[in-house]
């Protein structure tokens, strides 16, 4: 078994195979947790953990903040619209603040892609990315690859599609890193305008065509159109996207594997990326994923802070 | 670095020895009815388990078995210098009102029980709490005893105590470790 040392989470970018297999190790034990009827462990007792979201989200922010509680830490949540970054504080002097008052963990969601990297080596405290820009989003992929080994059993060899708006997407670029470690294949599908420039580098399989993506695949990973950052007019409209991208339950039944795992990271928009027969319907895992966050992100929580305050002490 | 060792059970002995353990319990709980045993990771789990086993074997009836990994509990995570393995807790029966049978290996100073305690009364709110080991080596820090011993052992501090078990190690035996020769 591999040692944890990290005190930040920034990326799966940097993270070895057995490093992502042990987050996802200890997160097996984490989950039986929230299934007790005192939820809650004293682990992280007495640790402070604040949520810094510069971006709106509810199912990260929650996740993460239900994460700390039941390891018995406080939470405190700030946001953009209430704090001093109004009134043109910069973002180091923010964290140097926060700092000061003994926090020891932040958990950061901002939408330039790196600033964690540059907060975290001049923080004692833990930095966790909650996503950043179009970069990272590392807890996700962990629990997307949680949730694969949970109902495949394993994860090296299997075939993995994500399908969507590439470019814009932290979840694909975590997902991709992760999965490729991890010893499994993984294809890309969407139209040109949504796939970045030299991203065969990651050593992934590209594909315009849906039906191509879901051949063979045991799971599928449905991004989200992301309408905030669709102003460019990257695709000729919503609709055309829906017909030639969305993934209909006719779709999968004519292309797909009879066990293909339907996943989607969240929120979704029904009828445009995903449809509703999809969606609800028996392949999607998509609420497991969720339930799935909490055990992962616990995890995460539990790993930093021990190689945190092994750090301090050294 | 010259590590003395001295055995103190081999197979036959532990095997014995969980036999009467096992006897003992269904005498004081007068059968099983209401019965559950608790094994705390690693080789508490696999004790509970040959427990269980014997108990069916005398009595004819199942005893529910549950797994308990108490890191999440410890005193001491912010003290040691390295990030414990976290292994799973599996208590898939409601303890409700049962009469719990604590197992584990070595019982020295009372912490990991302290915290098997705390566990179990987060996961509900049993009749009571018994607890089994096999070997009690003295030196306690809390006020907690054991129901049943396999074997009192007297020990010094620089002794360790090594439960060795065919489903971890490979074979049955106990030994003594004398690590003063290991201190520099």
């Amino acid at each position: 078994m591999s040692e944890w040392t990290r005190k930040d989470l920034l990326g799966i970018e940097e993270l070895s195979a057995q490093e992502i297999e042990l987050i996802l190790q200890t997160a097996e034990s984490f989950k039986e947790v929230s299934t007790r009827s005192v939820k809650k462990v004293p682990t992280l007792r007495g640790k402070t953990i604040v949520l810094f979201f510069f971006e709106p989200s509810t199912r990260t922010r929650t996740s993460f903040e239900l994460a700390a509680k039941r390891l018995s830490a406080d939470t405190l949540s700030i946001a953009t619209s209430t704090s001093a970054i109004q009134k043109g504080e910069t973002l180091k002097d923010t964290f140097k603040n926060i700092e000061a008052m003994k926090v020891d963990a932040i958990i950061l969601r901002h939408s330039s892609s790196g600033v964690m990297h540059t907060l975290a080596d001049s923080m004692g405290p833990s930095i966790i990315n909650a996503g950043d820009g179009c970069h990272e989003h590392p807890t996700q992929a962990l629990l997307d690859m949680f949730t694969i080994k949970e109902k495949k059993g394993k994860i090296k060899g299997l075939n993995v599609s994500i399908i969507g708006d590439i470019t814009h997407s932290r979840v694909a670029r975590s997902n991709i890193w992760g999965l490729k470690k991890l010893g499994a294949n993984v294809t890309i599908c969407a139209p040109r305008t949504l796939l970045p420039r030299e991203i065969e580098k990651m050593g992934v399989n590209i594909t315009t065509d849906l039906s191509k993506a879901l051949k063979g695949a045991d799971v599928i990973n449905i991004l989200r159109i992301q309408k905030e950052r669709q102003k460019a007019g990257l695709f000729p409209s919503m609709r055309e996207y829906a017909i030639q991208y969305g993934v209909s339950k006719e779709k999968l039944e004519k292309y797909a594997k009879k066990d293909v795992l339907v996943m989607h990271p969240g929120p979704m928009n029904r009828g445009i990326e995903i449809m509703p027969d999809v969606a609800d319907g028996t392949y999607s895992v998509i609420l497991e994923q969720v339930t799935n966050g909490i055990a992962v992100r616990m995890a995460v929580l539990y790993l930093v802070s021990q190689a945190n305050s092994d750090e301090q002490e050294q | 670095m010259l590590k003395k060792e001295a055995n103190l059970m081999d197979d036959k002995m532990i095997k014995r020895t969980l036999m009467r353990i096992s006897h003992e319990i269904l005498e004081r709980n007068k059968g099983t009815e209401g019965l559950a045993i608790v094994g705390i990771q690693c080789r508490g789990a696999y004790l509970a388990q040959r427990i269980a086993d014997l108990i069916k074997e005398i009595d004819g009836s199942d005893v529910p078995v549950g797994i308990m990994d108490i890191t999440l509990y410890r005193d001491d995570l912010t003290m040691i210098d390295y990030c414990p393995v976290v292994h799973s807790t599996k208590v898939e029966f409601d303890i409700d009102d049962k009469k719990i049978v604590l197992v584990d290996d070595v019982l020295f100073t009372g912490r990991t029980i302290r915290c098997a305690l705390d566990e179990l009364i987060d996961l509900g709110r049993p009749q009571n709490i018994q607890l089994a080991v096999l070997i009690d080596r003295g030196h306690r820090e809390l006020p907690i005893r054991a129901d049943y011993v396999g074997k009192n052992l007297p020990t010094t501090l620089e002794e360790n105590v090594e439960v060795r078990l065919v489903e971890a190690d490979g074979k049955d035996e106990i030994v003594l470790i004398n690590q003063k020769e290991k201190r520099q």
